[in-house]
């Protein structure tokens, strides 16, 4: 086991709700429609921030919640596929909003897989040379989703969440993980896609930042990967399926999660879920599943968890926690 | 495997996966219609039957009735 401690987590979601039966209003679609494809009642999106303006409210909120002064952090890691910029990276921008002065900070894009990967990096930061560590994953999707494509527009909504980590003399850690990353399948989820438009091209790609998805890819490799990333992650754990109290999924889809808990043989009720009220907020979303699962008491000290994130990449990490 | 095995597993998977009595299925069954799937509980059915015959199966727009299913898998299984 690594022996890390989750000190604290916050969230931020933006106060803007845009309900199924507003988008129906904006598209052919309903509410009824909606909810029993994905579970998904509403979503959240920013009206006049952006990304960092959500992951810099997580980090003064987990400072508060923890005691720790900023510049005591040694660095900070933001998970986002809805950077404000290239550069400055999100994290850096988060770094001076909250004076952190000694952190190093970097973006890290994994999609939906993105907080896990951000917690793998972090973890072996930690377990080098480093004592504390920010990780938020932090999402502004609504910039992303073409509001004219149904097929997209409903699924997505804007977050942030995180954690501070440290390193501890406490028997609660990392226990195990499996990381994997599917690139052949990589075309089945995009975004974001940036025009080659030098005056030198020969082949102008065009510019598309909107979501394209293959649902029935994406649908398959969820279902099929998640299960054997988190077998395996149990394996290196070393601890079984039923000792897990909860299992964290991504939220993308609640079909997804209980057809991933049905395929695991483990009740669908270690398999919390709040994209009703959030939609998919890409790499916010474990996090933001995690700390309103810790604000409620229901996950808390002396339990084992899992996390596990799946998405564009095609990506899939899992996790295994004491905490 | 034989026009009435294909039959016969497929069967187990659609009776597991929508909770159904073995007679109402049947090869006209419609899938949409008669058993009320809707986008995802297809892609579910199709990926069991992807694993249970370990073929793939590329496209879902042309599958509507247990008949459909059955000739895709036939299909598959030949090639």
């Amino acid at each position: 086991m690594e022996q890390l401690k989750i000190v604290a987590s916050a969230r931020q979601i933006p106060d803007r709700q845009v309900t199924n039966q507003e988008l129906s209003t904006m598209m052919e679609t309903d509410d009824e429609w909606i909810y029993t494809r994905t579970g998904i009642h509403q979503r959240n999106v920013v009206t006049t921030e952006n990304t960092s303006d959500l992951a810099s409210e997580v980090a003064k909120k987990i400072l508060a919640k923890s005691g720790v002064s900023p510049d005591s952090i040694d660095f900070i890691i933001v998970s986002t596929m809805s950077p404000d910029s290239l550069s400055p990276s999100t994290a850096a921008i988060v770094q001076a909003n909250i004076g952190a002065t000694n952190a190093f900070a970097f973006d890290l894009s994994a999609a939906c897989s993105g907080f896990v990967y951000g917690l793998s990096v972090a973890s072996s930061l930690l377990m080098s040379r480093y004592q504390r560590g920010l990780i938020i994953g932090a999402e502004v999707l609504s910039k992303l989703v073409d509001w004219k494509d149904r097929t997209t527009a409903v699924l997505f909504g804007d977050g942030a969440a995180g954690v501070l980590v440290e390193r501890t003399q406490d028997n609660v850690g990392l226990l195990g993980e499996e990381l994997r990353t599917f690139g052949e399948k990589g075309d089945n989820l995009v975004a974001g896609r940036f025009a080659n438009t030098n005056p030198f091209s020969e082949n102008i790609s065009p510019l598309d930042p909107y979501f394209h998805q293959n649902g029935r890819e994406v649908y398959s490799f969820a279902t099929r990967e998640v299960p054997e990333a988190l077998q395996a992650a149990l394996e290196t754990a070393q601890v079984t399926a039923d000792d897990v109290d909860y299992y964290l999924l991504h939220q993308a889809n609640a079909r997804i999660v209980s057809s991933i808990a049905k395929r695991f043989g483990q009740p669908v009720s270690k398999f919390p879920t709040n994209m009703a009220s959030n939609g998919n907020t890409s790499a916010a979303s474990i996090g933001i599943l995690l700390d309103e699962l810790i604000e409620s008491n229901t996950i808390h000290a002396g339990q084992t968890i899992a996390f596990a994130g799946f998405g564009g990449g095609l990506t899939v990490g899992a996790q295994i926690w004491k905490i | 495997m034989t026009d009435a095995e294909i039959f016969d597993k497929t069967k187990e998977i659609l009776v597991d996966q929508f909770d159904l009595e073995e007679d109402e299925v049947s090869l006209t069954t419609d899938l949409t219609n008669d058993i009320d799937a809707d986008s995802l509980d297809l892609f579910e059915v199709l990926n069991r039957v992807e694993d249970d015959f370990d073929i793939k199966l590329a496209v879902a727009e042309d599958i509507k009735t247990v008949q459909d299913l059955v000739d895709k898998i036939k299909e598959q299984l030949a090639a």
